[in-house]
């Protein structure tokens, strides 16, 4: 099951040329753009790790995309995501936001059902992956 | 704004490979080219090795293009420089230019210099260098990376020293990102030319060495003349004999670093200047008096009390 969130979550996954694209955007926007990855598809995740600090004062894409490329190295069967924060007064907060990366298999989530008082059913989405280790989920 | 270059699959998509041809002097004028030398021999006095270099690196650079445009075989230039001269002889100045021309030309993406120094790139302890150094070619991306005295990135005498890390980022940079990235190395000539031997990977990747001599007197005095007039002072006659006199002076002195100590000593007169005006003026002073620097300014500096040193680089008149 293909997990997608964010911007373009409607699309297919962006070529490096279009991240590229994205990222020439932002930098014109004055944001600055930081990478994070995860391995734990859950949707209400919201802990995600980051790849180094966020990226202040570029001019230049081929910073990102070169941090991009060396993350996908060690990280490239987990989630990676492209975020760019705006600074600006009034904005303070994150702009644009979606997913680089994506383990080459994702095996999507189960629905748990619990029965609960006077037969209340209760659902809870679970990630098959998220069944295994940290590090080891999309081995 | 230079327009982007052509891609070179758009031109092998018509098929026009060799019987197309191209017109150097229009491409030198639709990339604005010559406005930047222009501006470069209008803008700063002497150097002239350094604006002759400029030019052939520009018309070569330009020849590229153009081979590139119609198909030929090409690479990307090495455009690795270095620039070695005496302090205050003008390299950053220089080196702003160089990226503004490498923008018009297509070189770099962006134009922007980037200037540092062995501090900005060597951290302070293990672990510290790298992310530092990545930081700096990241921002430095689409521009020009400029260090300035970066024979200090190698100590010789400390094995252990971070700098040593920090230039093989930057070589594996210089290698592999050639058009992302340009670097230009600066700083005096001998020093350079001794980390240039203990390294001799920066030597192969520099494609130019730019030396910039020494200004002889006369430009010293019409740089003098340029800076005051961009802070709308100028000299009067006896001033200006009196900053020539200055200049000869100056020069056999300790530390002398061209434009740089010409800069200094000039706002030091109209330190003295203001001082004279303040004490002296009696009635309402005009906006000429306000702007004249006078003999008594400058010769009122220490320098002139100054022992000549031994070791005088020009012989005394």
């Amino acid at each position: 099951m293909r997990i997608t969130q964010g911007c373009f979550s409607f699309l297919p996954d962006l070529t490096d040329e279009q991240i590229r694209k994205q990222v020439e955007y932002c930098l014109k926007k004055g944001w600055a753009i930081s990478l994070e990855f995860t391995d734990d598809p859950h949707p209400r995740n919201s802990f995600w790790e980051m790849w180094g600090l966020p990226m202040f004062d570029l001019k230049d894409a081929a910073g990102v995309m070169n941090e991009l490329a060396s993350c996908r190295k060690i990280y490239g069967d987990r989630y990676v995501r492209l975020s760019a924060f705006d600074a600006s007064h009034g904005w303070e907060s994150v702009r644009i936001s979606f997913i680089v990366n994506r383990p080459k298999e994702e095996p999507g989530f189960a629905l748990e059902r619990t029965e609960g008082k006077g037969r209340n059913v209760v659902y809870t989405t679970r990630a098959y992956a998220a069944g295994r280790p940290e590090g080891k989920r999309y081995d | 704004m230079a327009a982007a270059p052509e891609r070179v699959s758009d031109i092998e998509a018509r098929g026009d490979t060799m019987g197309a041809s191209v017109d150097l002097q229009r491409e030198f004028a639709e990339a604005g080219v010559g406005s930047v030398l222009e501006e470069l021999d209008r803008d700063l006095v002497g150097l002239a090795p350094v604006k002759r270099r400029i030019r052939e690196i520009a018309a070569l650079l330009l020849v590229e293009r153009a081979r590139k445009k119609l198909g030929l075989a090409h690479e990307t230039p090495t455009l690795h420089m270095s620039f070695t001269g005496n302090p205050g002889t003008g390299k950053t100045t220089v080196a702003v230019r160089m990226a503004d021309l490498l923008h018009r030309l297509g070189y770099v993406r962006k134009g922007h210099l980037v200037s540092v120094t062995r501090d900005d790139l060597v951290g302070q302890y293990i672990g510290h260098t790298a992310p530092k150094t990545k930081e700096v070619l990241r921002k430095a991306m689409g521009g020009v990376l400029f260090i300035d005295e970066a024979y200090y990135l190698y100590r010789a005498e400390n094995e252990r020293d971070y700098g040593q890390e920090a230039i093989e980022i930057l070589l594996q940079a210089m290698e592999n990102q050639r058009e992302d990235l340009v670097v230009i190395l600066a700083g005096y000539a001998d020093r350079m030319d001794r980390f240039f031997g203990s390294n001799p990977g920066f030597r192969s990747r520099i494609a130019h060495h730019i030396d910039f001599p020494d200004y002889s007197n006369e430009e010293l005095l019409l740089i003098a003349g340029r800076m005051l007039e961009r802070q709308s002072y100028r000299l009067s006659p006896a001033g200006r004999e009196a900053l020539s006199r200055y200049i000869a002076h100056r020069r056999q002195l300790p530390h002398f670093a061209n434009a740089r100590s010409i800069r200094n000593a000039l706002d030091r007169a109209r330190l003295r200047q203001a001082n004279r005006l303040f004490e002296s003026a009696q009635q309402p002073l005009t906006a000429d008096a306000l702007s004249i620097i006078d003999a008594p300014d400058i010769l009122a500096s220490r320098v002139f009390a100054l022992p000549v040193a031994p070791s005088t680089r020009e012989p005394s008149r």
